[in-house]
Parts: C-alpha cells; structure tokens; sequence
C-alpha cells in the first residue's frame, strides 16, 4: 500500500515529466467534470431525488431520521478510517472493536458500574486498541492489513470473554434516548448521533484538507519514504490515527449497544467491510495518497440511503448486496480507466514518446 | 532526547488526569444498573376487544423470520401468507440474510413506512428489536411473534408451537405405548445446555414417576450435540452398552435422523423403538423401511397458518391481545389467549406411515 512505490496508474504526473503534460491531463479531466468524489454526491441527490418522487414514506422525517440514525456506528468509524486511507493503511479491526466496546460497556453495567464512568473507560480501552495496532505498524513494522486482520479476531475474543454469549438489555433510558431515533433535535430528522458525526465530518474535514496534518497525510500516502525525507513524522502520525480509530470505534459500540439497546459480544460483526467500502466508494484511493473527505461521507451516506430505498420498495437482501457490490468495483474501476484513456491519448498525441 | 522525555511525561500527565477524572466520577452518584428506573410502559392496547367483528378485507400484513432462506421459517411464513389470501388480506415475507440481532430492526422501520398492518417476528433477539417494535405498535401495528419470543412488552401476541410440558410428555406416552410399558429406554439429546431440550427432558423424567411406567427405567441421557456424526456415534454406543434397550426417544431433528440411520443399518432395526421430534422429510425413508414407527413435530404449516389468523384477528379488533379473549383461526377452530398473550399452537402432530406422505418440509 502506502511502502509501494508509484504506481503507473495514479493520474499524478512523475516528477520527471514537462509540466505541459500535467497541465494538459488536468485540464482533461476537468473539462469533463470526472471526479469520482463528485459523482457519488450526484449519485447521492440522484438517488435521493427518485426516492422523495417513487417512494412512499421515504421522504417522511421519521424514515430519514431511521435511514441516517441506522447508520451512524459505520459513518463515524468511516472518518478516522478516511485518514487511515489517505496515509496507505488500513484498520480491519474497528467492527471488533466495537463489539468490544459493546460487550464491555455490558459486562460493566452488569457489574453496577455507573454508565458515566464505563464511558471512559471503554473509550480508554478504544485507545489501549488503537496503540496496539499502531505499535505493530509502526514500531514493529507489519503491514497494517495483516496487523488488523489479527486484530480483528483478537479484539472479537476479548469481547466474548468479557460478556460471554450473554446479551445485556437493560441500559439507563436517559442514555438509551439519545441514540435511538425517535429522538431528534427538535423541529429537524436529525438524531443526536448524526448530529454528533456531522460536527466531527466538518472537523476531520478541515483536518484533512486545511492543516498540515491533513497535508501530511496525503504526503505519507502517496510516497512514504519521500514524505519521511520531507521530515513528515509518519510514524508519529500513523500511530496518532489508529488509535483515533481504536476510540471512534469504540465509542461506536457504545452508541450501537445504546441504540439497540442490547449489548452483545457478536454486536457489529462484519461491520469493517461497510466501513472500508463506503470509504472506497467515496472515491477513496486505496493505495493512499488520494480521496476526499467529502467522496467518503456521500459514500456512507449513499450506502444508507440506498439500502432504505431498496428495503422500502421490498426488494430483496441478495439483490441490494449485488447492487452495493457493482458500485464498490465501479468506484474501484471507474477512475483508473478514464486515467488510462487519459493517458493513451496523450501518449497519441505526443508521439508515444517512452516513458523517462 | 529531550522532546522525548517531555512527550513521555506528558503522556503520563495525561493519563493521570484521566485516572483522576475516572475516580471523580465514580464518586459523583453516576447512573448504575440500581438506580436505572425501570421501563414500566406497557405497550397493550386499552382498546376494547369486540370478539364478533369482522375480519377486515385487505390486511396487510409481513412475516419478518430470522433469516431469509432459512428452510423451517420459510414453509410457517409461506404458510401464514396463504393463509391471508384465504380470508382477503395480502402477505409478504421479508428479512435479514443474516440472522444478527440488529439486522432486523432496519426492516421494522421499514415495514412501519409501508404502514402494515401486522408485523409478524421470529425474533434474534428478544430486546434489540424491542424499540422498533413498540414504535410499530404506537401507529397501531399489530405485532405477532412466532417461533422465537421477543420481551413480552414489545408484542401483543406469541404463538408458541406446543408447549415443553405437552411436548416432553407425549413423547414418553407414545414410546410406553409402544413398547407396552416395558424395558430400559434412553434419551439422546443435543448438547448437554441446551434450554428447550433440557425443559422436556425433565418433563420426560417427570412422567416416567407414573406408575404406569414402573416397569420402564430410564438408562442414560446421551448427548450427540445436534451433529450427526456425534448423534451416530452416540447411537452406537448406547447400544452397545445396553444391548436390551428397549426404546430410545430422541427430541432433536438432528439427534433422531441420525439415530434412525445406525438402527437402519443394523441388526437392531425392528427391536429397539426410536422416537422423538423430526421432519418428514428427514424421516420418510425410515418410517417407510421400518425402522421408525412414528415420531412428533408440531407442523410448521399451521403455525404459520395460526400466527396469521392471529394477527389478522388483532387488526380486525376480535382481540386485543388480553388473557382469555378468544377467536377462531379458520380450519383449526378457535384460540384462547393465555397468560401474557401467549397462544399455544396445540399437541405435536403424529406422524407415521399413514400419514407421512401429506407432508413434504
């Protein structure tokens, strides 16, 4: 991921290339307007357009405070785990952690812990998850994905040894209301959860895109040694974000086992895929160094909405998993091919001079 | 070295203050599990039941089972939705892929836009689905579990397919019958905590303190864990151990299947009896060969077929879900609602060579 070097299809120009070159792909690509962040969020209002003209019941607050509410665990992780992307990692442990959080913030109730000390103490052990995972990155030196993919099972373990196959219901109804979604911000469809993941969208946002930090980010992503060189500390900064992941999702099993009102060792299980795939149909390059925080939430909330538009008009499980399948490879496929037709025809057009 | 030193120190300055903060807050009076007040809303409607109306024309009403696909909850809903055409409503069967606790919820809210009439659940869990459900019941949506309860403030109606007591006591009765009331008989369940089997294990047990079973002894209780080969072997090993056994009950589809094959193959075919709860599908081959007599389920078909009659009954306002109201569910005559709304579907069906033939699930 982020250690391969350049590869020979990222639209970015080799260093070595005449700046004519770049300025003519670039004007290429925005002549045609194909940023594929840019189309999910017209996917977005396209599908949310057919919904409010087809469907009854879509458009009514208390469905669209369900479709977004139902999804908040997965659009808060989606955040952190932009940034992760962005830098070439990933972290395939977040559902995990979830259920983790979730297991504990019920074998801690059970206990007659007050809620308003398991809060962080769930969110400490999000850290405590988060560091390891980033040790094993960053100071041990594994690869993020098979570092996660152990994580993923250990982090599920530690959930069920602390709750066992028990399912704990019983939760404080002033907490329990804040997550569900018949409780909305007055006068809007907005839950308290949404509400929550739209104030840290915008700060993530402004993170990613207007700081140093963010800068770093793409730098370490689209070349780790050089941005190393550059004196970026991606070390430092890639431990930073997995444990901002480790607390995000585990504060997302809090606001799962609240909403559900149901703590469970199993809560959350296969959740990391929607995360990652909402992520990448937000445009998000997987191989780092490119996305959008903007193409990453119209990805979560394309996912969201379109399930609530599916489930509504009755069509089938299988048939809407095939539909979100066809969108994750056109997202993965889509800008790698108008880069190569990008390319081929200034290659035409310039002679089919070799490369360097 | 020195940035260093100052990082590490801060860091510990950090979590000392989290640890100060945490120690604060337990000693403030937090919210714990005692202090929780307790969600005393009972969703039953006030509404009066009027037993002699109608059923109304085009219900609508939803089967969400546990999982699609899942062959057993397929033939009740498959069932239950003919069963609406009979009587002019429509039905339709949707659900999860999955059989997670949360996966049911989305398709709750949904089927509360699509304004159903009935919501009929087999639920993953009994609480998860608590909070949309009684959302449902707020917009007066019936709800009806089936199969798999949820808490019993989140439905107006379950219908339960037999209760444990009839179902352990039956069995024994039917084996005693056959045997005529003599020899070692033996019990092979599926694992050693599973709640259903171990509740009609010990009405089993309860039974066979009759006098008329003074002459049956009880051997052993084998476990084959609801794995064939395990149920096989275990099988096997019952009757080498007691080569006089007489009868073996077995109240697990699996448990039984299994047990019929070894008898099937064996010299023992004929002398020992099995019994126990199977599918006919499973059990055809061993009944029309022999091996098998007879052997119990409660039919999957007029479950479906009840749950529906039962929620249209609600929507209709024949009852509202209260103890002892009544109505009648088409060809299997009337109900009567018993304690905390619960609606038992009746005795286990019989099946053997007569009539095994006219069931196909």
């Amino acid at each position: 991921m982020g250690m391969a070097p350049d590869t020979q299809t990222a639209p970015r120009p080799p260093a070595k290339a005449p700046a004519a070159r770049a300025t003519t792909a670039g004007e290429f690509v925005k002549s045609v307007g194909l940023r594929w962040d840019t189309a999910v969020g017209a996917l977005l209002v396209a599908v949310f357009v057919v919904g409010l003209g087809t469907t009854d019941g879509f458009a009514s607050g208390e469905n669209l405070a369900f479709a977004f509410n139902d999804i908040a665990e997965i659009a808060l992780i989606a955040l952190p785990m932009t940034l992760l992307v962005v830098a070439g990692q990933v972290d395939l442990s977040v559902a995990s952690m979830l259920g983790l959080g979730s297991a504990l913030t019920g074998a801690l109730w059970n206990a007659g812990w007050a809620f308003e000390l398991i809060v962080p103490v769930v969110l400490l052990v999000g850290v405590a998850g988060g560091l390891l995972n980033g040790w094993l990155v960053t100071r041990v030196g594994l690869p993020s994905l098979a570092v996660t993919i152990g994580t993923l099972a250990l982090y599920r373990g530690l959930a069920s040894v602390a709750l066992g196959s028990d399912a704990v219901t019983d939760f404080p109804q002033t907490y329990a209301s804040w997550a569900v979604d018949t409780t909305t911000i007055p006068g809007t469809f907005v839950t308290y959860p949404i509400a929550l993941f739209i104030t840290l969208a915008v700060a993530t946002a402004v993170l990613l895109h207007s700081t140093a930090f963010g800068r770093s980010l793409f730098a370490i992503g689209a070349q780790e040694e050089a941005a190393y060189f550059a004196g970026i500390r991606v070390k430092r900064f890639k431990l930073i974000l997995f444990v901002v992941t480790g607390v995000f999702s585990a504060f997302a099993g809090i606001v799962f086992t609240l909403r559900y009102g149901s703590a469970r060792a199993d809560n959350g299980l296969g959740f990391e895929m929607l995360v990652i795939a909402s992520v990448l149909l937000g445009g998000v390059d997987f191989d780092g160094g490119k996305g959008t925080l903007f193409g990453a939430v119209a990805g979560v909330l394309l996912i969201g909405v379109l399930k609530n538009l599916l489930t509504l008009n009755d069509v089938p499980n299988e048939v809407q998993v095939i539909v979100t399948g066809l969108l994750l490879v056109a997202s993965v496929l889509t800008p790698r091919v108008i880069a190569t037709v990008i390319e081929r025809r200034h290659r035409r057009a310039t002679g089919a001079a070799p490369e360097s | 070295m020195i940035i260093r030193t100052a990082a590490r120190r801060r860091a510990a300055a950090t979590a000392a203050t989290a640890c100060a903060l945490a120690v604060a807050l337990t000693a403030c009076s937090g919210t714990t599990k005692d202090s929780a007040e307790k969600d005393t809303t009972n969703a039953g409607t006030a509404a009066k039941a009027d037993p002699n109306a109608p059923l109304k024309k085009g219900l609508k009403l939803a089967f969400l089972p546990k999982q699609i696909n899942n062959p057993y909850e397929k033939i009740v809903d498959e069932a239950g939705i003919a069963a609406a055409e009979e009587y002019g409503a429509t039905g339709k069967e949707v659900g999860p892929s999955d059989a997670s606790a949360s996966s049911q919820v989305s398709y709750i809210n949904t089927l509360i836009q699509q304004r159903q009439d009935a919501i009929l659940i087999a639920a993953n869990d009994p609480n998860a689905v608590c909070g949309p459900l009684k959302q449902a019941m707020k917009k007066d949506i019936k709800v009806v579990a089936y199969d798999s309860d949820t808490a019993k403030d989140c439905r107006q109606l379950f219908i339960n397919q037999a209760s444990s007591e009839e179902i352990g006591r039956s069995l024994v009765q039917h084996l005693g019958e056959q045997i005529g009331y003599q020899g070692k008989i033996a019990i092979l369940s599926a694992t050693q905590n599973a709640t259903n089997q171990n509740t009609w294990i010990e009405f089993m047990k309860d039974e066979l303190k009759l006098p008329k079973y003074k002459n049956m002894q009880l051997v052993k209780v084998a476990y084959g864990d609801d794995a064939d080969q395990k149920s096989f072997q275990q099988t096997q090993g019952l009757l080498q151990a007691y080569p006089d056994l007489k009868g073996i009950i077995s109240p697990t589809t699996v448990g039984i299947a299994a047990a019929a094959r070894y008898l099937g193959d064996s010299s023992y075919k004929g002398k020992v009896v099995l019994n126990g709860l199977g599918t006919p599908n499973q059990m055809r081959k061993y009944v029309k060969d022999g091996t098998v007599e007879q052997f119990s389920l409660w039919n999957p078909e007029e479950l479906g077929y009840l749950g529906s009659y039962a929620a249209a009954a609600l929507a209709s306002g024949q009852i509202t879900g209260a103890e002892g109201e009544k109505f009648k569910a088409g060809k299997l005559g009337e109900y009567t609602i018993g304690k905390d709304g619960e609606i038992i579907l009746g005795e286990p069906t019989v099946f053997n060579k007569q009539n095994i033939d006219k069931f196909d699930f």
